[in-house]
C-alpha cells in the first residue's frame, strides 16, 4: 500500500476528486493548508501599509491505494491539478505499513 | 447645529441664517412644537446613535487583528453608555446652557429643569428632550472616534478615565464655543454639523494619543492587516446612512435645509470614495475595498461642517479634495511622520475635518446658508481666515487638554497594557472572552 499525498491549488479540488473517483478510488482526505514553494508569496496593501504574505492557501489530499494503482493515480492528479503555471503544487508517494477499517477490523487492502 | 427659530422664517428659507438666538426672535410668542420637526429629530437621533453602535464599532472592529476585535467593539459600546450618564449629570449643561462664552452653566445639572414640553433656544420647534438626546449622540461618537488612534494597546480602565475627562474638559467646552453660544459662533465660524467640534477635535485628540501612548509592538515589521474587512464595509455603510441624521438632522427640523444637507452629503461622500479609490488605483496598482470605504468616510467628515452652506457642485469639489488629501494623510503622511495612528482617526477625521472646515469657507453660498453665511466663491474671502482661526483654536485647546489628561491618567493607573497582554491580545486579557 502507498499513500499519495498531493498539494495543489484549491480551485482544482473538484476536478482532482472526479478524476480519482473515475479511477475507482473510494475515499480520500482533504485539508486546507498554507505554504510556500517557488511561487513565493503575494503583497497585500492596506491604506499604504504593505504586508508580504508568504504563505499561500492550498489544498492537500491524502489517499491510500494499492501499489498497482499508484502510477495511474499520480498521473491523474498531475493532469487534473495542473495549470502549467508556477504554484501548481507537488505530489508525494509514501509507503504505508498497515490500514485498518475501524468498524469491521478488516486490515490491509481489504480496509481501503 | 443650527437653530430653527420659527416656522415663518423657516418658510422664507432664512432660518438657517441664525446661528444664535437674536433679540428679534426672543421677542416672539411662546414656542410651538412642530410634529414634523419633532419626528425628524427623533429619527435623526436614532440614526446618529446607530453611527457609533454598531456603525463605528464594526468599522474599527474589522480593521484590527482578530485577537483585539471584542476589545475594539467594547470601547465604542462602553463609551456610548458612559457618555450618556455623564451627559445626564453635567455634560449637557456644560455644553448647551448659557454660561460664559467659554463654557456653559450648571442650570441643567442632573437634568434639573428639563420639562416635558420645554424647548431649547437653538431648536424651538422640538422638545428640549429631543434636542438634548440628539446632541448626546454627537457627544458619544466624538470620543468613540478617538479610539481608532490607540487601538490594540490601551488599557480599558485607562480608556474609560480618559474618555470621561476628555468629554467634560475638551468636548463640552468646544461644543459650547461653536454651537452653545460661545465665542467661536460669535466670531462667525461656520460649522453646520460638527466638522470642528466632532472631527477635528477627535482627530487631533487621536494624534496626541497615538504620540503619547506610542506604537503597537511590531508596528512596521509585523503583519497588522485587518482581520475582516466585511465588518468594516458594513460599519462604513451604517456610518453613511446614519450621517443623514448627523447632517440633515443638524437643520434641527424637517426643513428645506435638511433636504439640501442630505443631497450634498450624498454627493460629497460618493465623490470622495471615488477620489480615494482612483488615487490608490493609480499609485498602488489596485482599487482596494478598504480604500473606497475610507474615502467615503473622509467625504462624510469633510462635508459635515459645510452641509448646510454649500450647493451640490460645492459638495462635489469638497468630496474630491477630501478623498485625495485624506488618502495622502492616511498613507504618505503617516508613513513619513512615523506615528502609529492605528485606524487613522487623525488621517481621516483630523485631516478630513480640517479640509472640510477650510473649504466651507470657500464654497459656502448665501442662497443656501442664509444671510451672511457666505464664503470665497460668494465674494467673502475673509470667511476662509475665520474658518482657519476657528480650527486653530480648537486644535490648540484639544491638543493641550488631551495631552494633560493622558499624563494624569498615566500617572494614576498607566495607559498601556503589558507587553504580554498586547502580544496575546486584548480580548482574552482585558475581557476574558474570544471571538470564536
Amino acid at each position: 500500500m502507498k499513500m499519495v499525498m498531493a498539494i495543489f491549488k484549491p480551485f482544482k479540488l473538484d476536478e482532482v476528486r472526479d478524476a480519482l473517483t473515475s479511477l475507482g478510488i473510494q475515499g480520500l482526505t482533504v485539508s486546507e493548508v498554507k505554504g510556500f514553494g517557488r511561487q513565493k508569496g503575494q503583497t497585500e496593501i492596506y491604506r499604504g501599509a504593505e504586508y508580504a504574505v508568504s504563505f499561500l492557501p492550498k489544498v492537500k489530499i491524502e489517499v491510500v491505494i494499492d501499489d498497482g494503482m499508484v502510477e495511474r493515480a499520480v498521473e491523474t492528479i498531475c493532469k487534473a491539478a495542473g495549470t502549467g503555471k508556477i504554484g501548481d503544487g507537488k505530489v508525494f508517494v509514501l509507503s504505508v505499513e498497515q490500514a485498518i477499517r475501524i468498524r469491521t477490523g478488516e486490515t490491509g487492502a481489504e480496509a481501503l | 447645529m443650527r437653530l430653527k427659530s420659527n416656522s415663518v422664517i423657516a418658510g422664507l428659507g432664512a432660518a438657517g441664517t441664525l446661528l444664535l438666538p437674536t433679540l428679534v426672535l426672543a421677542a416672539d410668542e411662546a414656542p410651538k412644537l412642530d410634529t414634523g420637526d419633532t419626528a425628524w429629530m427623533l429619527t435623526s437621533t436614532a440614526l446618529v446613535l446607530m453611527m457609533t453602535i454598531p456603525g463605528l464599532a464594526l468599522f474599527y472592529g474589522g480593521m484590527v487583528r482578530k485577537k483585539n476585535l471584542l476589545a475594539t467593539i467594547m470601547q465604542s459600546f462602553a463609551i456610548t453608555c458612559m457618555i450618556s450618564v455623564l451627559w445626564l449629570i453635567v455634560g449637557y449643561s456644560l455644553a448647551f446652557t448659557s454660561g460664559s462664552t467659554i463654557v456653559g452653566g450648571l442650570s441643567r445639572i442632573f437634568m434639573a429643569g428639563l420639562t416635558l414640553d420645554g424647548v431649547h433656544d437653538l431648536a424651538k420647534t422640538i422638545p428640549e428632550t429631543v434636542f438634548m438626546c440628539f446632541q448626546l449622540t454627537f457627544a458619544i461618537i466624538t470620543p468613540a472616534l478617538i479610539t481608532g488612534a490607540f487601538a490594540e494597546r490601551m488599557k480599558f480602565s485607562a480608556m474609560m478615565w480618559f474618555m470621561a475627562l476628555w468629554s467634560l474638559i475638551v468636548y463640552a467646552p468646544v461644543a459650547h464655543w461653536v454651537w452653545g453660544g460661545g465665542f467661536l459662533g460669535e466670531w462667525g465660524v461656520l460649522d453646520y454639523a460638527g466638522g470642528t467640534v466632532v472631527h477635528i477635535n477627535a482627530g487631533v485628540a487621536g494624534l496626541v494619543c497615538a504620540l503619547v501612548i506610542g506604537k503597537r509592538k511590531g508596528f512596521g515589521t509585523e503583519n497588522m492587516a485587518p482581520h475582516n474587512l466585511v465588518y468594516s464595509v458594513i460599519g462604513a455603510s451604517l456610518l453613511w446612512v446614519g450621517w443623514f441624521g448627523f447632517n440633515a438632522g443638524s437643520a434641527a427640523g424637517a426643513s428645506a435645509n435638511a433636504g439640501m444637507a442630505m443631497a450634498v452629503t450624498q454627493f460629497a461622500t460618493a465623490a470622495a470614495a471615488l477620489a480615494w479609490m482612483f488615487a490608490e488605483w493609480a499609485t498602488r496598482g489596485k482599487p482596494s475595498v478598504l480604500g473606497i470605504i475610507s474615502g467615503a468616510v473622509a467625504g462624510l467628515v469633510a462635508i459635515t461642517p459645510a452641509s448646510g452652506f454649500v450647493n451640490p457642485m460645492g459638495s462635489l469639489a469638497i468630496g474630491i479634495v477630501a478623498g485625495l488629501v485624506c488618502f495622502w494623510g492616511a498613507t504618505s503622511l503617516k508613513k513619513a511622520m512615523g506615528y502609529d495612528d492605528s485606524l487613522d482617526a487623525f488621517g481621516v477625521h483630523g485631516i478630513g475635518g480640517f479640509v472640510g472646515a477650510i473649504l466651507t469657507g470657500v464654497f459656502a453660498v448665501e442662497v443656501i446658508g442664509g444671510e451672511g453665511k457666505k464664503g470665497l466663491i460668494d465674494g467673502n474671502a475673509g470667511q476662509v481666515l475665520t474658518q482657519l482661526w476657528g480650527t486653530l483654536v480648537v486644535i490648540a485647546w484639544c491638543a493641550i487638554g488631551t495631552f494633560i489628561i493622558l499624563k494624569v491618567v498615566d500617572a494614576m493607573i498607566g495607559l498601556r497594557v503589558t507587553n504580554e497582554e498586547e502580544i496575546e491580545g486584548l480580548d482574552i486579557n482585558l475581557h476574558g472572552e474570544t471571538v470564536h
